[in-house]
């Protein structure tokens, strides 16, 4: 169901590409597994899945992957073995705890046993894009950290904006939302994931889409007067998505 | 009312009672003895009087009182067939030793009649008796000091006595006031039945509560774990088929009320499992903590929110305070007071924060009314212009202040609304 695709390799802009990136996916929730891989097939990933601990411990030990994404609670075992038994084979994939829960002690030990990252159940499909891409990129990368598009770099090391080799100053915030944008190009960021990456995790009581929409509106301004050849576009009321013009 | 002073009221009350009807039958029995020793005494006089009367007839001309305890009248012989012995309480002109002038004293008087050769003679004798008002005002005078005394004594002894044997009780009541989910039952060693009944009584009670108390916030817990993953799928389901695009605009209108009711079950589920975290303690990461850092992360996070909706924030810092906390928590409580000053406040509005030594003190302008500070704390509960909220922002403060015994007031004063945490 889930074999490997024909990767159409075409983004010849992008200093670190992920297309090819192998990925395994450790969930047992069919569904879950299933909506995950529809998103993330659309990155043009390689992806495995496993829905149960055997399964999963035998592709972790016959293949390597670039990332894997890892769901602690399985049927028969615990998904922190999986990753203790990864490290013991001397594996260097990145590993994303996928759990429910976010208690303190799972994650405490899943970082302390090698985790890359904790993502706690419900994510944003955005946010376990930029994830995945943050942790490939820290990874792959030996001390230049840039993501390119269209006519566009961001370098994240010194938190600078170029547009046409121009410097274009952005302030904290609006860094962080192209930013987030550019790990998540052509893909639906929902005004919810971007206040929750942006602004924090507690947006309880914030009733931020009218606030969200004023700072897009900022940003548009100036990647308008910059001449830069992305375009936030808002989808459906609901988010934007960046395409290159 | 203590239980030892409503005993005493009781016993008080019956003790008067008992005490005077005990007077009231005491003096009656000791009046009418009092007679009969007198009528004993009144009999002897006048079996002496006859035999006086026998030897020397001048006593048979004495008439009168003053001089003597007795007088004797001739009468007929029918008078005297007609007068039996009978025993009269009067009173008689006298002059006592202790009285300056005659006066009434109350006798006893014997009439009897006898004959002396041939003679038919009416006796009458008397003999003073006790003044009785005199007896009542005394009686009435011991009973009051005998009424005292018992008091006194009584509730010397019910003090020292009933005092300790109430003791356990009482040390029993100050340990169950004190007593919190989770700390240990009360105990008290006492042999008094009643006591370890009561104990053993309350313990049960105790053991049921926490039993209750235990499996509800296991079932929260568990219940919004399970929920997490569905969430997961709605949610990550959504986005993919908003991403899928050609969608009729309603289409999406309806698939964007979905998702916002969705995104609010999210964040309602979020804030239940950090409470149940926080009631569960599972924080323990306690480090010394600089709040005035905290406050200043929190406040770059919000400084764009504040500046859109207009609010003006003022921070002064008059000392570096610091919290013996777990720092996630921390941020929780920042964060959420901040917000909620925020968020809750009108166009122009104002807040500010004002830290020193041993408290924060965050205030706000906004609604024109204060808040029901008993209601703001609770679970759900939510001002009417807002429908957004989970309304379990100021619970989950008041969830993390109590975990850490950290007292937070809220006050209201000339249109500001003011939070304190107080910093122990």
């Amino acid at each position: 169901m889930f074999e490997k695709k024909s990767i159409p390799n075409f983004f010849p802009n992008s200093i670190v590409t992920f297309v090819g990136m192998k990925i395994l996916i450790v969930e047992d929730e069919k569904e879950l597994l299933e909506t995950l891989v529809a998103s993330l097939n659309k990155e043009h990933f390689v992806i495995e899945t496993a829905s149960d601990f055997h399964s999963a411990s035998e592709k972790m030990a016959l293949y390597d992957y670039d990332c894997i994404l890892l769901d602690i609670m399985l049927p028969h075992g615990s998904g922190l073995d999986l990753l203790q038994q990864l490290k013991q084979d001397g594996k260097t994939a990145n590993v994303i705890i996928i759990s429910a829960k976010d208690s303190l002690d799972d994650k405490l030990t899943g970082l302390e046993w090698g985790a890359d990252d904790y993502l706690t159940k419900p994510f944003h499909i955005a946010e376990l894009n930029a994830r995945i891409k943050a942790v490939i990129r820290r990874n792959k990368l030996d001390g230049k950290n840039t993501i390119e598009m269209a006519n566009v770099v961001l370098d994240m090391n010194d938190r600078t904006f170029f547009v046409n080799q121009q410097n274009v100053p952005l302030n904290r915030k609006e860094f962080d939302i192209l930013n987030y944008f550019m790990l998540n190009k052509n893909r639906l960021v929902t005004k919810t994931a971007l206040a929750e990456h942006v602004w924090g995790d507690n947006t309880d009581q914030a009733d931020n889409y009218d606030f969200i929409y004023y700072q897009i509106k900022n940003l548009r301004k100036k990647l308008i007067e910059a001449q830069a050849e992305i375009e936030i576009e808002a989808v459906y009321g609901i988010g934007y998505k960046l395409i290159e013009t | 009312m203590k239980l030892l002073n409503k005993s005493l009221i009781y016993l008080s009350v019956s003790l008067f009672f008992i005490i005077g009807v005990w007077s009231v039958v005491f003096y009656f029995n000791l009046l009418s003895e009092i007679k009969e020793s007198v009528d004993e005494r009144l009999d002897n006089y006048k079996r002496q009087i006859l035999a006086t009367a026998h030897k020397d007839p001048d006593i048979l001309n004495k008439n009168n009182f003053d001089d003597g305890f007795f007088v004797i009248r001739e009468i007929t012989q029918s008078q005297a067939f007609a007068i039996r012995d009978t025993y009269w309480d009067t009173a008689v002109m006298m002059q006592d030793a202790d009285d300056d002038e005659p006066e009434l004293e109350p006798v006893r008087m014997l009439i009897t009649a006898f004959e002396n050769d041939g003679k038919y003679y009416e006796l009458r004798i008397i003999n003073s008796m006790v003044e009785e008002d005199d007896l009542v005002e005394e009686l009435f005078a011991e009973a009051l000091i005998l009424y005292f005394v018992l008091m006194t004594l009584i509730i010397l002894i019910n003090n020292l006595v009933l005092k300790r044997l109430w003791q356990p009780f009482y040390t029993f009541l100050a340990q169950l006031k004190s007593y919190r989910i989770g700390k240990s039952f009360p105990q008290v060693e006492t042999n008094t039945q009643e006591f370890n009944d009561l104990q053993k009584a309350v313990s049960i009670l105790l053991q049921h509560n926490v039993e209750t108390f235990e499996q509800q916030k296991q079932f929260i817990g568990n219940a919004s774990h399970e929920l997490q993953t569905p969430l997961a799928i709605a949610t990550n389901k959504l986005e993919l088929l908003i991403e899928k695009g050609n969608l009729q605009p309603e289409q999406a209108e309806s698939i964007a009320e979905v998702m916002h009711i969705v995104e609010r079950l999210v964040r309602l589920n979020k804030s239940l499992l950090l409470l149940t975290k926080i009631e569960n303690q599972q924080f323990l990461d306690n480090k010394t903590v600089s709040l005035n850092e905290v406050v200043k992360q929190n406040l770059s996070d919000l400084e764009q929110f504040a500046e859109y909706k207009n609010v003006k924030i003022t921070v002064s810092e008059k000392a570096e305070l610091t919290a013996y906390m777990d720092v996630s928590l921390a941020n929780v409580v920042v964060s959420n007071l901040l917000r909620n000053a925020i968020f809750h406040n009108g166009e122009n509005g104002q807040v500010n924060i004002e830290i020193s030594e041993n408290a924060i003190i965050i205030s706000n302008t906004g609604s024109k009314t204060p808040i029901n500070p008993q209601k703001l704390f609770s679970r759900f509960h939510k001002t009417q212009n807002d429908s957004n909220g989970t309304g379990l922002g100021l619970a989950i403060v008041k969830a993390v202040c109590d975990l850490y015994e950290f007292p937070i007031l809220y006050r209201f004063q000339s249109d500001w609304h003011s939070f304190e945490l107080r910093i122990k």
